[in-house]
């Protein structure tokens, strides 16, 4: 080779490396499958929408905009049309068209997956052409596009060529090509997975949108211990390192060669009273149910130290918060954010009104290992409500034995953390303040609590569709929720990540990371 | 009565052991930390400042409080609050309650079993020693820790959890004694072996006492003095598995917390600063640890005829 030449290729090269970078990110929790339509999993979501995509995603505001499908528009309330991308191909280089927007929302519905909420409404998937698909309402939907981000298409011939055609089922521990292999239209490809240990994704060449950043490749690891994990930032293993150790982001402030992004999540922490029972299960009291009683539960709401938990237990990465959605959700206003006041004689005084002047017993049931310090917080809740006489005994476990009991109403009182994907926030108050029925109402609300004036206002707001009127709806329900003191909603998580001084990105309220934003220098 | 006593304690006082004691500062300086291990522990629910499980006294906004004597300590922690607010110095004591009575309570398991199965195999020998002891072989070519790894990771699979956080001391026990019985058989099996041709051992034979009297009333009485030796240093030992266990998180849970239990929730907070949280537990188990053993070394040697 001539030196000319060579000089030439020495530039390339160097040009080359600014465009092509590998992100290592660290996280806590590895994915559970590659199957888009098996498991409702934030981890595992976060992953594979590197891979799939939806017809309509979140721009860096949380707005819709589009993806697979370049335009829509409702010919009636109940009936959207949607024109799908043209000349878009899968990775395996099938070419993507309406009958792949059938066949997904036919397997996101199979009764093994837990991913239906995101079609939730719909009732049928219609092709019109090869390039148009009509989506067939129950009714009228306002947040109907928010709901559809994480609808993520698959190919129907490469399922078909590979038997996927059926969603994995994840509790029998199944396991199929699909939960082995992804083929989405994504920006990234996944290359490979071995399970607890790493996972390489390369960047789409043919893929319909640019990529913001220069990330090329993208290798992820789930690394269980916090203080390895921060040690691996530390050391330069991982550029990235979401699910931050509170008591470590300090330092990791303090760090010459590392920075942190702040941002908040769409999460809101609270304890969820069981106010269905006629007598509580797990408690010291016969013969009725304490939190019934509104003293009772505003007593409840009125002991905790909402900053001091701030302060102590999450380092000041939280937002304490009266209301049960977080700021960055639709529906919420700060005018009503009124958290009840740190009160303890007022709450024993309540106390003593509804006939409980020495308190009462009853067990807290918590998860350890999900949200952010949830046992510590706990801890705190148990030493904060002993001041006002009452007992909780607590039991804090990993999620999987936790959410079992929580959904076999085998608890009394326990924590959860709600994020809220559509960012409005009907997603939480049908989910949890909704009357209990079959389907999407009260999903999520095993304290069953019951009000006929709330579920009127969460119906009605299901099928509103002017905005204002919305919005008042919206509203009165949030407040009815705070002055009833339905839950304990504690604080709105802040989730800073870190990484190095090299590193780009863009902080996204669901906690998870999107490597097309991201640039590495 | 008095005078009775006197002569006892006189007696005492010119013991060999006694003897062998006064002239060894290190042993008298360990005997005197372990006593007072001993006695905090013991005694936690009175001597402790605070009582670090009764959740109404604890304060949040106490967290993180430093040692006393650092600039922002306060006289009423002495070695700071944890993420809670606990006083480390009252979860100490009351930690080495539970290492030291789990720490007991293997030993006393697993010298029981190791000493009766040891004089079984010693004295009725043929096939139940041979089984025993190649028992014996296969187990001592694991580490004990993973012996009590083994049942504790049995256990949890068998109980239900809420059962196994309540029994978890026990497990312990059971996993920390079945893993140590080894020595004591072995030893106790080779004094055995001696002491059975002896004349009184014959001479008891004779006249007809059965087998299981021999060894209860003649050979054990004799054999006892190495399984002292052994249980004081296997005391030592079994808090150390113990920490290890409780370090791992497969140890007694943490609403009851036993020194490696406070070590391990200590840990998260040594990279952001807090200390203290962390390295007063591990201290207060350096020094059971090691003057337990040092007493356990001085026994030993004090007992060691060849040595005198």
């Amino acid at each position: 080779m001539k030196p000319r030449h060579l000089l030439a290729a020495a530039l390339i090269a160097v040009c080359a490396t600014s465009y092509a970078a590998t992100l290592k990110w660290g996280a806590q929790n590895d994915i559970l499958t590659l199957d888009p339509h098996s498991q409702n999993h934030a981890t595992t979501i976060s992953l594979l929408q590197h891979a799939y995509e939806p017809l309509v995603r979140y721009d860096k505001k949380f707005q819709v905009e589009p993806a697979l499908a370049e335009s829509w528009q409702p010919m009636t309330p109940t009936q959207w049309r949607f024109s799908l991308r043209k000349s878009v191909k899968f990775h395996d280089g099938s070419p993507f068209t309406a009958d792949d927007v059938v066949f997904s929302f036919d397997r996101i519905r199979q009764p093994q997956g837990t991913m239906q909420p995101y079609v939730t409404g719909v009732n049928e998937v219609r092709k019109v052409d090869d390039h148009t698909v009509d989506f067939i309402l129950a009714g009228p939907n306002p947040v109907f596009l928010r709901n559809l981000v994480i609808f993520h298409i698959m190919s129907k011939t490469w399922a078909a060529k590979t038997k996927s055609e059926k969603v994995q089922d994840y509790k029998s521990n199944e396991i199929t090509f699909a939960s082995r292999n992804a083929n989405g239209t994504g920006a990234y490809i996944i290359k490979s997975w071995q399970p607890d240990q790493r996972i390489v994704m390369s960047a789409n060449p043919s893929w319909w949108d640019k990529r913001e950043g220069n990330v090329t490749e993208v290798i992820y690891t789930p690394i269980k211990a916090d203080a390895t994990r921060v040690a691996a930032l530390l050391s330069g293993d991982v550029d990235l390192v979401t699910d931050l150790p509170t008591q470590d982001v300090t330092r990791l402030r303090q760090d010459p060669k590392l920075k942190v992004l702040d941002g908040a999540e769409n999460r809101t922490i609270f304890i969820a009273l069981d106010q269905g029972s006629t007598e509580l299960k797990y408690a010291d009291v016969k013969g009725k149910n304490p939190f019934k009683d509104l003293r009772v539960r505003r007593a409840l709401n009125m002991a905790v130290d909402r900053e001091a938990i701030k302060r102590v237990t999450m380092r000041g990465l939280s937002i304490p918060g009266g209301l049960m959605i977080a700021p960055n959700v639709h529906g919420y206003s700060e005018d009503i954010d009124r958290k009840p006041p740190f009160d303890v004689e007022g709450a024993k005084k309540l106390l003593a009104e509804a006939g409980y002047p020495n308190g009462f017993e009853f067990s807290l049931n918590c998860p350890n290992n999900r949200y952010v310090n949830d046992e510590e917080i706990c801890q705190a809740l148990v030493a904060m409500w002993a001041r006002i006489g009452i007992k909780a005994k607590l039991t804090a476990e990993p999620m999987g034995p936790f959410i079992a009991k929580v959904q076999n109403f085998d608890t009394s009182a326990y924590m959860l953390g709600w994020g809220v994907a559509t960012f409005d926030a009907l997603y939480m108050l049908q989910a949890l303040a909704r009357t209990r029925t079959t389907g999407a109402d009260g999903s999520f609300n095993f304290s069953r609590i019951s009000d006929p004036k709330l579920d009127q206002l969460i119906d009605a707001m299901k099928i509103e569709m002017d905005q204002k009127k919305r919005d008042a709806l919206i509203r009165e329900a949030l407040v009815t929720v705070r002055d009833q003191h339905y839950f304990v909603p504690l604080h709105y998580q802040l989730r800073p990540w870190a990484m190095k001084k090299n590193v780009t990105t863009v902080h996204r309220a669901n906690d998870a990371p999107e490597s097309r934003f991201a640039r590495v220098d | 009565m008095a005078a009775a006593v006197a002569s006892w304690l006189r007696r005492a006082w010119e013991h060999d052991l006694a003897w062998s004691f006064r002239r060894s500062p290190v042993t008298i300086l360990a005997a005197f930390l372990t006593l007072a291990c001993v006695g905090s522990a013991l005694f936690a629910p009175w001597v402790a400042p605070h009582n670090p499980f009764d959740s109404a006294t604890l304060n949040l906004t106490d967290g993180f409080t430093p040692p006393a004597w650092t600039d922002k300590g306060s006289a009423k922690y002495l070695l700071g609050t944890d993420d809670q607010g606990r006083d480390v110095l009252s979860t100490i004591m009351y930690g080495a309650r539970i290492s030291l009575g789990v720490g007991l309570a293997a030993v006393l398991f697993s010298a029981t079993l190791g000493v009766s199965l040891g004089l079984l195999s010693g004295y009725l020998g043929g096939r139940l020693d041979t089984f025993i002891m190649r028992v014996a072989d296969i187990q001592l070519s694991f580490p004990a820790i993973l012996i009590a790894l083994l049942i504790d990771g049995m256990t949890r699979i068998a109980l239900p959890r809420d059962m196994h956080d309540q029994l978890a001391v026990y497990v312990l026990v059971l996993a920390i004694g079945v893993s140590g019985w080894v020595q004591y058989a072995r030893t106790v099996r080779g004094s055995t072996l001696v002491e059975k041709n002896k004349e009184y051992v014959q001479a008891a034979r004779v006249i007809g006492r059965g087998p299981f009297a021999i060894m209860l009333h003649h050979v054990l009485p004799n054999v006892m003095g190495p399984v002292l030796v052994i249980g004081t240093i296997h005391v030592a030992t079994a808090i150390i598995t113990e920490a290890t266990l409780s370090f791992l998180g497969v140890g007694v849970p943490p609403t009851q917390p036993s020194l490696g239990t406070l070590i391990r929730i200590g840990n998260n907070f040594l990279f952001s600063g807090e200390w203290w949280i962390t390295v007063f537990p591990g201290l207060a188990l350096v020094v059971l640890v090691l003057s337990v053993n040092l007493l356990g070394d001085w026994l030993r040697d004090a007992l060691n005829p060849k040595l005198r």
